[in-house]
């Protein structure tokens, strides 16, 4: 299945930065009443800084247990995650994350979704206005500040969910599906604004998916992973040019890093095309 | 008012249902003391409405329900708040708690008329303890809804757990609260009149066995039109409040659908 030596090639190829992100023989182990289940192995790879990751992989190869790991939510049972250099064993206040659904609480207006973090952190409302002031700007919700989320299309509410994210400048942004939730159209449109925004703040950012072109869309690099136990069989890095339009989704030089990815999956199936 | 039907379509059916019910007890020479016209029921409510006697008994009820309504509603809160941050707590409270909840609290008007007397404090205590079970269930129920992605947003920003109950699990409670402080409403005021027949010096429940007592049917109608309206306000009350809360709440949904009752009666 996996190509260590195209894998090793293409990490190398990239991870030039300083790394944000070191992941080392990490490993997961559910305990259920059938026994144990391991839903990661060998989970080894670094971000740099401001580098865009997508990880890919089938419906229950560990992906999302992976960025709950990262972002503090669970324990590893081996190895270890390290953001900026400290290990990761809970719960931290320099990573900010995207859920699948957009998390709003319908009490909240917009801008008071997006100070949630302010408020948690005690980092200061005042001071904090004028930067989620700026983002909404940045995400073209400028004007929608005092609404509610259920006034806002599911689109909207995903880019409030980011700003929120990106309130108190973490060092890094973890994304769980933000996308899948939406309809193509709207998903398309995410995924430009998602890079525009990028290019702009240049976080460092892992985002998780189960569809390949938004992954070689969006991506510096794509961890592909297996089905369970979850393992990242290679490691690709896409060298296309940004900004990159939705056009370049119809380059063959796009359609090659599609294929290449796919091929993982042609064997185990289950995932989107 | 609503898409359903006319508003004067509505008082107009209420008025002729008022109408056939006079007539038909005219028609048929229906005793006094079994059906009374509502001609007879209306002119008891004037007379006793202009002697004081329904404002002074009405007044002594409004108090016994707010106060059992308050006392109980609070204590279920900090009950109902506990059992559901606590799973240790639950498990050593549950059995109390469940046999309590099946027993019909009315049960014990006798005893706490025994324990707390014929005035005011047996009323409350009963009326509250009417009043309690709806709001603790749905104060566990609510505070543990929370919905698992907001808690790991919260967990993911280092939010405390005192933060995560304040801005998370309360705000979505509320919407369960809410419908248990409804129940809870109209059932305080279930207490405090069966506290009243059970042995009372004052309260509309007096006036109403007083009245049965003498065969005046009439009177009791007018009273149980009186207790109706009283019912009706203080459920006004707490709606009004829930929709000023609960604004945000795309539900809004109905007592019947919401709530899980705290038990028989």
């Amino acid at each position: 299945m996996a190509s260590p030596k195209i894998a090793a090639a293409s990490a190398a190829h990239v991870s030039s930065g300083p790394a944000v992100i070191e992941v080392r023989d990490l490993r997961k182990v559910y305990g259920t009443r059938h026994g144990e289940v391991e839903a990661l192995q060998d989970i080894e790879f670094a971000v740099a800084e401001g580098e865009f990751i997508a990880i890919v992989g089938p419906s229950g190869c560990g992906k999302s247990t992976l960025l709950k790991i990262l972002a503090g939510l669970l324990p590893a049972t081996s190895g270890e995650a390290r953001l900026r250099g400290t290990p990761i064993t809970g719960p931290r206040r320099d990573i900010g994350m995207v859920f699948q659904s957009p998390v709003l609480f319908p009490w909240r207006t917009v801008l008071d979704n997006v100070l949630l973090p302010a408020d948690v952190q005690r980092l200061g409302r005042e001071r904090m206005r004028e930067t989620a002031l700026d983002l909404l700007r940045l995400v073209g919700l400028q004007g929608f500040e005092r609404r509610y989320p259920w006034e806002l299309s599911g689109g909207m509410q995903q880019r409030v969910a980011i700003v929120r994210a990106l309130i108190h400048d973490p060092a890094m942004l973890l994304m769980d599906e933000p996308f899948g939730a939406l309809d193509a159209m709207t998903r398309e449109q995410m995924n430009l604004e998602l890079q525009r925004i990028w290019l702009e703040r240049r976080k460092t950012v892992v985002f998780i998916t189960h569809s390949i072109p938004e992954a070689v869309f969006l991506a510096d690099r794509v961890l592909v992973m297996t089905p369970r136990p979850g393992r990242i069989a290679e490691d690709i890095g896409v060298a296309i040019a940004r900004p990159r339009s939705l056009d370049a989704m119809a380059t063959p030089e796009f359609g090659a890093y599609a294929h290449r990815i796919r091929a993982h999956f042609n064997a185990t199936g289950g995932l989107d095309a | 008012m609503s898409g359903y039907g006319n508003a004067s379509l509505r008082i107009l059916l209420m008025l002729a249902l008022v109408g056939i019910w006079e007539a038909l007890v005219r028609l048929l020479e229906i005793p006094i003391y079994y059906v009374p016209a509502p001609s007879a029921i209306f002119g008891a409510l004037y007379t006793g409405i202009a002697r004081f006697i329904y404002i002074q008994n009405a007044w002594v009820t409004l108090q016994e329900t707010l106060l059992g309504f308050i006392m109980g509603t609070a204590l279920a809160f900090l009950l109902g708040t506990a059992i559901a941050l606590s799973r240790r707590f639950e498990y050593y409270i549950a059995p109390y708690v469940v046999m309590f909840q099946a027993l019909p609290k009315v049960a014990l008007a006798p005893l706490v008329l025994v324990w707390f007397g014929v005035g005011l404090p047996s009323k409350v205590v009963l009326a509250a303890l009417i009043a309690f079970f709806p709001l603790m269930v749905n104060t566990i129920v609510g505070l543990r809804s929370a919905d698992e992605d907001r808690v790991n947003l919260m967990r993911s920003l280092d939010a405390s757990p005192a933060q995560i109950f304040w801005m998370l699990r309360l705000p979505s409670a509320l919407p369960f609260i809410m419908a248990g402080l409804e129940v809870a409403m109209i059932f305080a005021l279930i207490g405090a009149i069966v506290a009243e027949y059970v042995g009372a010096t004052a309260g509309l429940g007096v006036l109403i066995n007083t009245l049965n007592f003498g065969g005046d049917v009439a009177g009791i109608f007018s009273i149980l039109l009186v207790l109706s309206l009283m019912g009706l306000l203080l459920n006004q009350v707490i709606v009004t409040i829930r929709r000023r809360l609960l604004f945000w709440d795309a539900s809004q949904k109905s007592v019947a659908e919401n709530t899980q009752r705290g038990g028989t009666l």
